[in-house]
């Protein structure tokens, strides 16, 4: 073989080895391999939560044990759930303040203030809308709905952009900086298609958060739902949340 | 009319390279390439996949069935063993992996028995310079059966604030049960018997009506007929502190 024709075969070879040995890569790994545990049917659920407003005493567990749960950066200002204070002075300002990115003092007590009107906690997460507009505007699909009606993120699509977290009218996602994917609440997703609870509702101490399926005809959600007047963050969006606060204040945006 | 060679040669190439591309597009391509199902499927595979860190309430109770039931009968049954000992999933698969922690300070219980203003009337909170300064909470209370020394006999144990406003206020004198009914249960369960709310205007009227012979209220009398409508007081007037801002 002389020169020429060396250079001739190896210009065809190697592309044509590279684009093959991609496909087999490609045809290997990523079809769907057991997509799911055996014995869970995502089609069977539709999960929710119901958040009672009125029980929330602002303790920060569910914060903590959120982090804990899904590896969230410590740092004081990434959230996949926190808590808001929300206070209503009689002259009808009404101020929100985020409770979880500060350490409490517990030595000072703050003495009730007589122009305040209501003050209450609101928790705060990923509303896992049906009609969610985050998955609307990702530009490469890396974020999807499940049969199960909870949004994930794929980390590996993932490309950091960021549309999601301005789309997002709750303000529920956040960029990790570890990953430089966007991240956000996942219900726990692999907590409750184990049949557990999502970690927030597990240690909360008075229930204000419960967790449930819509799809289960005497489920926890279901008769939250059918006891309380529940209502949802910004229904004029007609993003369809699927958390549902009780004993929600009209201020609450 | 005959095509020129050189046509044909062309139209030929450009079949096969039709041909081919088609060929790569439908049968040689993975149908994964084009598809985002498989890339979900993955994500849910692998979401699925994450560890756990909080165990649960029912792995706990396998072996401490003892300290889940003096709890579950008090004041903390529904709060998590994991809220107050942390995430323990290591310790529910292996015992010796790692204890659970044991938060004993202050601190721990004041992050929410501290008094704050936001949260909800009724939930017990203390003052935490007031109430036994520097001495650790669980010397006293059991945090898996927290009685507090007996069951509040006054409103003020639990609605101090309320009590406070009213203590300044023109309806001093009047008791809570002069305006709420409630029942024995409310003291022990608070939420599974709520006190009543007056329903109707006579319950003021008894003393604020025209025809009223309480000296008490001789400076608040009012017209039930002509004034306020078919409202409940209540819904105007803040009857712990009456003299107060209306509505």
């Amino acid at each position: 073989m002389n020169k020429r024709d060396f250079l001739k075969e190896a210009i065809v070879f190697f592309p044509a080895a590279g684009v093959l040995s991609a496909l087999t890569c490609e045809a290997a790994g990523k079809e769907p391999s057991g997509s799911a545990a055996p014995g869970y049917d995502p089609t069977d659920h539709w999960y929710g939560m119901g958040v009672d407003v009125d029980k929330c005493i602002g303790c920060n567990r569910c914060v903590e044990a959120c982090k804990a749960e899904n590896n969230v950066p410590d740092e004081p200002f990434f959230f996949r759930t926190w808590i808001e204070r929300y206070t209503i002075t009689s002259d009808g300002e009404t101020t929100v303040e985020c409770i979880s990115n500060k350490p409490r003092s517990l030595d000072q007590v703050v003495p009730a203030d007589p122009n305040v009107v209501r003050t209450f906690f609101v928790p705060k997460l990923c509303n896992q809308c049906a009609h969610p507009p985050c998955v609307q505007v990702c530009p490469v699909g890396a974020t999807f709905q499940t049969k199960d009606g909870v949004v994930l993120v794929d980390e590996k699509r993932c490309i950091g952009c960021r549309y999601c977290i301005q789309a997002c009218p709750y303000g529920a996602r956040y960029l990790n900086p570890n990953t430089r994917t966007a991240d956000k609440c996942t219900f726990c997703y692999h907590r409750i298609t184990k049949g557990l609870v999502p970690a927030c509702v597990e240690v909360c101490p008075t229930e204000a958060r419960i967790f449930g399926d819509m799809k289960g005809k005497a489920d926890r959600l279901v008769r939250f739902e059918r006891a309380n007047v529940v209502s949802v963050l910004k229904p004029d969006l007609n993003t369809e949340p699927k958390v549902l606060y009780a004993s929600l204040d009209g201020e609450v945006r | 009319m005959k095509l020129p060679e050189q046509v044909t040669r062309l139209g030929i190439v450009i079949a096969v390279l039709l041909a081919v591309v088609l060929a790569l597009r439908f049968f040689i391509l993975p149908a994964s390439l084009f598809s985002a199902k498989p890339h979900q499927a993955a994500t849910v595979v692998r979401e699925m996949a994450k560890p756990l860190h909080h165990a649960g309430v029912a792995s706990c109770r396998k072996c401490h069935e003892e300290q889940f039931e003096a709890k579950y009968a008090g004041y903390h049954r529904n709060i998590g063993c994991e809220n107050c000992h942390g995430p323990s999933a290591r310790h529910a698969a292996d015992e010796k992996a790692e204890l659970p922690k044991k938060p004993k300070d202050r601190e721990f219980c004041l992050a929410c028995h501290a008094y704050d203003a936001s949260r909800p009337n009724g939930f017990p909170q203390v003052d935490p310079q007031q109430h036994n300064p520097r001495k650790r909470c669980v010397a006293c209370h059991d945090p898996h059966d927290p009685v507090p020394d007996e069951t509040p006999t006054e409103c003020g144990g639990c609605h101090g604030r309320i009590e406070h406003t009213k203590a300044l206020s023109a309806h001093a004198l009047l008791a809570c049960t002069d305006c709420h009914k409630v029942d024995e249960q409310h003291m022990v369960h608070p939420r599974s018997a709520l006190p009543t709310k007056p329903q109707d205007r006579e319950a003021c009227g008894r003393c604020h009506g025209l025809d009223s012979a309480d000296p008490a209220a001789s400076k608040a009398r009012v017209d039930f007929a002509s004034h306020g409508g078919t409202y409940v007081c209540w819904e105007c007037h803040y009857a712990h502190l009456p003299e107060g801002p209306r509505k």
